[in-house]
């Protein structure tokens, strides 16, 4: 899992059946100092998350767990709204 | 999910059973502001893209066998969505 911020959405009309309903939110990865780490991506959001929050996401097939028994074709997911962190 | 655009399409006569019927595209992942990064990359598509449209790429192999609705098929990207518009707020 990694610390994220939301920083955007994505329409998509004709999407796969199994995305129906489906919120689609545009991630920037972040470091443990708060600082953007790596390439944007979209996630699917499983907990309602809102542009601008801090979050954790999954990647991979475990990325459909959340949504379960669907199962969405995904390979990223929003699993938690960060509500603060600290690093030593 | 990566945004990207499709750039072609890709014929294949001669290709593993599972494959069979499934439509392969060119994909070029895209930055938020739609300029290519990285290479291309091969997808299946199961929402009918078309060339020039900028869409929605799962790059997970549980995921595009799931799109293409077969178990166990060799593929490791899948055309998802097309999308219609991406907004940001512009932090990266």
């Amino acid at each position: 899992m990694q610390l994220a911020r939301v920083i955007g959405a994505v329409v998509a009309t004709i999407k796969d059946v199994n995305l129906a309903g489906a919120t689609l939110l545009v991630l920037q990865p972040l470091s443990a100092s708060g600082e953007p780490a790596g390439r944007t991506l979209v996630a699917l959001d499983s907990v309602g998350a809102g542009v601008g929050e801090n979050v954790f996401f999954v990647r991979g097939r475990e990325a459909a767990f959340p949504f379960y028994p669907a199962e969405p074709p995904t390979d990223a997911a929003i699993v938690g709204i960060v509500d603060h962190w600290s690093t030593e | 999910m990566q945004i990207c655009r499709v750039v072609g399409t890709v014929v294949s006569t001669q290709k593993d059973r599972k494959l069979h019927g499934a439509k392969l595209m060119l994909v070029q992942p895209l930055t938020l502001d739609g300029e290519p990064r990285g290479v291309g990359l091969l997808a299946i598509d199961s929402v009918g893209a078309g060339v020039g449209e900028k869409v929605l790429v799962v790059i997970e192999g549980k995921a595009a066998g799931d799109a293409l609705g077969r178990k166990g098929a060799a593929v490791d990207a899948a055309i998802i969505g097309i999308v219609d518009t991406v907004d940001h707020d512009g932090t990266a």
